[in-house]
This record gives structure tokens, C-alpha cells and sequence, in this order.
């Protein structure tokens, strides 16, 4: 059996929790459940922006010991609304010619428009090209596909695929699409409340 | 030199009465607000004057620290009730009693000791104006500049967070931030120094000449207290958006914006004291 990629112990968060969960080099998992659940925030504490308790253990270190900028640097999050600091896409980037644009059906000259004129669904692709310049280890990607009509989200689907057989990085995927789920993960969790007790959720094996 | 009577400061809060019944009748409800403001200025001027004078005749270092010590912390009160959101606990007042104790101390040392080298040093008819008008200034840009910085910090949650997810640290995520707040807390007296003395007569010089001062050397005093008043000012913004971006974040450099109060209304723009 080999070292899971990443192990996580009853991590508990804000009034959530405790979750535990493994998950294997090269693994693809899809996270559904219904809103408000906490999918997103367990994708936070995961890449330890929000307090935890618990333990989360990536490649064999506690995340703990792993400075926060490396951690969050090989955990690659994508939140579900992408952030930008600057007025234009191309600051943003580390190397904005070596971009794989056309892959996205983007053209170079979107990373000089104003971002504020560009669609969510433009700004969610760019934001996923800009993580994935981090070379991160996994990726916890929340809805990245929500604002891409069906052809987009087909290449944004090869897209992670690709970066995946290429790096062997693993995968955690929050969407509500069970088919998508089906067409790119290996195993599938919902995040769903059980019984009453305060605080009590479990990560249970749902689909396929 | 004249001097004033009680009846020439009647007249002068006659204005303030004025102004007040005038409010009043056009519903512009700020009456009780004015009249409050004149009768706690009036209280806290005329019982400064008497503690000064009492000052001023036992010359003791330790009256001196003593007042100086008051002074602090009604300054720091006045900095921490600024603010919409400031931090929870002790921090809210620590943080601005630090930034002002390390300023405005440090500042009216320098200029006591090095520059107008009063004999003593902490001679009250200089060492108590200096401060006063350190802290008075200081207290400005901190309010100012931590205001900006925590309010933005609030707002601007995602682009901290989405730069913290990408890997950069706290200082590169809060940067801009912080830029935007240290401007916003030395705007008031760059905008004083490009003024003085063209569009208005700062209240230094104005008093000193009142009071029968050579004008030449009340500009001479003037342009001194306002290097000393910039100095001050740049250095108590600059110590407390230090120790605030410290407090924003924690050991493991999350964003805790738990650590702030929730937002207040209470919040009142004043314009420096000077």
C-alpha cells in the first residue's frame, strides 16, 4: 500500500467537523453535497487558511510543519470566485508568455484587457492557468467549471487532466454535475450532515 | 498683550449659542452636539490651563511624566473609538498606545534634548505644549491609517486570501494594503505643509502672535513643530500599520479578520488638533 497523498485525521473547523479522509498518488476525488455544507471551507482548511483542529498529513508531513507559503504553494486551491489584485491579467502571472491559452480557446491579447471587462468564466480560466504555474502537488479546485458553457468546460476538463498525467499530482473536485464527477474522478465522497449532534458530519462514499 | 476676561469669552460662546438656535430652527438637529463639544472643550482647556500652572510652579520631572501619562492615554482612548473596526481585547487599546507612546515620546525627547535644550530638559513650559501637539497630530495619521488598513483588510478578504493561496507571505499579501493606509494616514499633514501658511495660518504660529509674539519667530517655531509634527505622525502611522498587518495574521499566516470587532457606528471624523 502506498503513502496516501494526503491523510486527514478529524479535522474540525469552524463549527464543522470531524472529517477524516485519504487520499492516494494520483488520485482524482469528487466532493458534492448540498450548499452551506462546508465543501468549500474544508477546501480552505485543507490548504490551512482558516484555523483547524485535527490533523492533515501531505506526503507523508504533517501540514503543520510545512511553512504556510510551500504548503499552499504545492496544495493548489482554487476558490469559486477568483481574486485579482492588479488592473490587468498580465502582472499576475509569473511567466505570461508560456502560457497555454489557446488550450483554453483564449488568444494572448485577453492578458492586457481590463479584468473588469472580462466574463467570471474568463477570469475562472485564467485563474486556474495561474495556479497551475505553482506546479502544485494537488489541486482543490471549487467549481472551476460553473461559469464555462459545455465546450469550455470540455477543454477545461482535458486541461487538468493533461496537467495531471503529467505531473501525477492528485485531484480533489467540488461540483454539483454528478456526470462531470463521473468523467473526471476516480472515487466520489458527498458531504452530507448526519443525525443531530452538533457539529457531526461525514465524508461517505455516494456515487458510482 | 491683552488680556482676556470672562466676559470676552461669554462673547465668544455667544457665537456658539447663535449657531446652535439656528440649527434648531432649521431641524438640522446638532444643536445638543455643538453646545456639548463647546462646554467639554471649555472644561477640559480651562482645567488644562489650571494643571499647567500648577505644573509650572513645582517644576518636577515626575508632575511632568505624570500629565504627559494622561495625556497618552486619553489619546490612545480617542484612537481606539476612531475606529470602525478595531482589533478585539486588549489589542484595540495596546496597539494605539504603542504606536503613540513610540512616536510622540520619542519625538518630543528629540526635540527637547537636542534641539531646544531646555534646562531642565523636560522644562514644563516646553516639554507639555511639545507633546501635546505631538500626540494631538500623531493621533491623526494612527486613526486614520489603521482605520483605512483594517476596514480594507475586511473588504478586500478574497484578493489577501487569493494571494496567500498562490504562496506569496502575509507582508507581500497585506502590501498594497498597507501602501493605501500609511497615504491615507500622512495625507492630512502633507496637505498642511502644502497650505501653511498660504491658505491658512496654522493655530501655532496664530497663538504665539496673538499673544504678542515676534512673528519671525513664530515662524521659526511653526516650521520646527511641523518637521517634528511629520516626524511624529509618519512614525506612530508607520509603528502601528507595522504592528496591526503583524496582528491580522496569525502564526501560520491565515488572514483573521475574527480578531477584529465587528463593525461600529460610532465613528466620528475629526479634523487635527493643532
Amino acid at each position: 500500500m502506498p503513502e496516501p497523498l494526503l491523510s486527514v485525521k478529524g479535522l474540525c473547523f469552524l463549527h464543522l467537523g470531524p472529517f477524516s479522509l485519504n487520499l492516494h498518488p494520483q488520485e482524482r476525488l469528487s466532493l458534492s453535497g448540498p450548499s452551506g455544507r462546508g465543501k468549500s471551507q474544508l477546501l480552505r482548511a485543507l490548504t490551512d487558511l482558516i484555523p483547524a483542529k485535527g490533523e492533515v498529513i501531505f506526503q507523508g508531513q504533517p501540514t503543520q510543519t510545512i511553512a504556510p507559503q510551500d504548503l499552499r504553494r504545492q496544495i493548489g486551491y482554487l476558490p469559486a470566485q477568483s481574486a485579482w489584485w492588479y488592473e490587468r491579467p498580465r502582472p499576475h502571472f509569473l511567466a505570461p508568455a508560456q502560457l497555454p491559452l489557446q488550450q483554453l480557446d483564449l488568444t494572448p491579447d485577453i492578458l492586457d484587457q481590463e479584468l473588469k471587462n472580462l466574463s467570471s468564466g474568463e477570469r475562472q480560466r485564467l485563474a486556474l492557468l495561474r495556479l497551475l504555474e505553482n506546479q502544485p502537488r494537488l489541486l482543490l479546485l471549487d467549481e472551476p467549471s460553473a461559469a464555462l458553457d459545455p465546450r469550455n468546460t470540455l477543454l477545461l476538463e482535458t486541461l487538468v487532466l493533461d496537467y495531471l498525467r503529467k505531473t501525477k499530482a492528485g485531484l480533489i473536485w467540488v461540483g454539483h454535475d454528478p456526470i462531470q464527477a463521473r468523467r473526471l474522478c476516480t472515487r466520489h465522497l458527498q458531504l452530507l450532515p448526519q443525525g443531530l449532534q452538533k457539529g457531526q458530519y461525514e465524508l461517505e462514499g455516494a456515487l458510482a | 498683550m491683552i488680556l482676556l476676561t470672562p466676559l470676552d469669552l461669554a462673547l465668544g460662546a455667544l457665537l456658539i449659542l447663535l449657531l446652535a438656535l439656528a440649527t434648531l430652527s432649521l431641524r438640522l438637529e446638532m444643536g445638543s452636539r455643538l453646545l456639548l463639544g463647546a462646554l467639554r472643550a471649555t472644561l477640559q482647556l480651562g482645567l488644562l490651563g489650571y494643571i499647567v500652572q500648577f505644573i509650572f510652579s513645582r517644576q518636577g520631572i515626575l508632575w511632568v511624566l505624570a500629565i504627559s501619562l494622561v495625556m497618552l492615554l486619553a489619546a490612545a482612548k480617542e484612537v481606539t473609538a476612531r475606529q470602525k473596526r478595531s482589533f478585539v481585547g486588549f489589542w484595540g487599546f495596546g496597539l494605539s498606545l504603542g504606536a503613540l507612546t513610540i512616536s510622540s515620546y520619542l519625538i518630543s525627547f528629540y526635540a527637547l534634548w537636542f534641539i531646544l535644550q531646555a534646562k531642565p530638559w523636560f522644562e514644563p513650559q516646553y516639554s507639555i505644549p511639545m507633546l501635546g501637539i505631538l500626540l494631538g497630530n500623531t493621533m491623526n495619521g494612527v486613526s486614520l491609517g489603521l482605520d483605512r488598513l483594517t476596514s480594507l483588510a475586511y473588504e478586500r478578504q478574497t484578493e489577501i486570501e487569493g494571494r496567500l493561496s498562490l504562496g506569496q507571505n502575509s507582508k507581500e499579501a497585506i502590501l498594497g494594503i498597507s501602501q493605501e493606509a500609511f497615504r491615507t494616514g500622512l495625507t492630512p499633514i502633507i496637505n498642511t505643509m502644502a497650505a501653511a501658511g498660504l491658505v491658512s495660518l496654522p493655530g501655532l504660529m496664530t497663538g504665539q502672535i496673538l499673544a504678542g509674539g515676534n512673528p519671525l519667530e513664530a515662524a521659526k517655531y511653526q516650521i520646527l513643530v511641523i518637521f517634528l509634527i511629520v516626524a511624529g505622525t509618519g512614525l506612530g502611522t508607520l509603528a502601528s500599520l507595522w504592528l496591526a498587518a503583524n496582528r491580522l495574521f496569525d502564526n501560520r499566516m491565515r488572514l483573521r479578520l475574527d480578531r477584529l470587532q465587528t463593525s461600529q457606528s460610532n465613528v466620528d471624523s475629526q479634523s487635527p488638533k493643532r
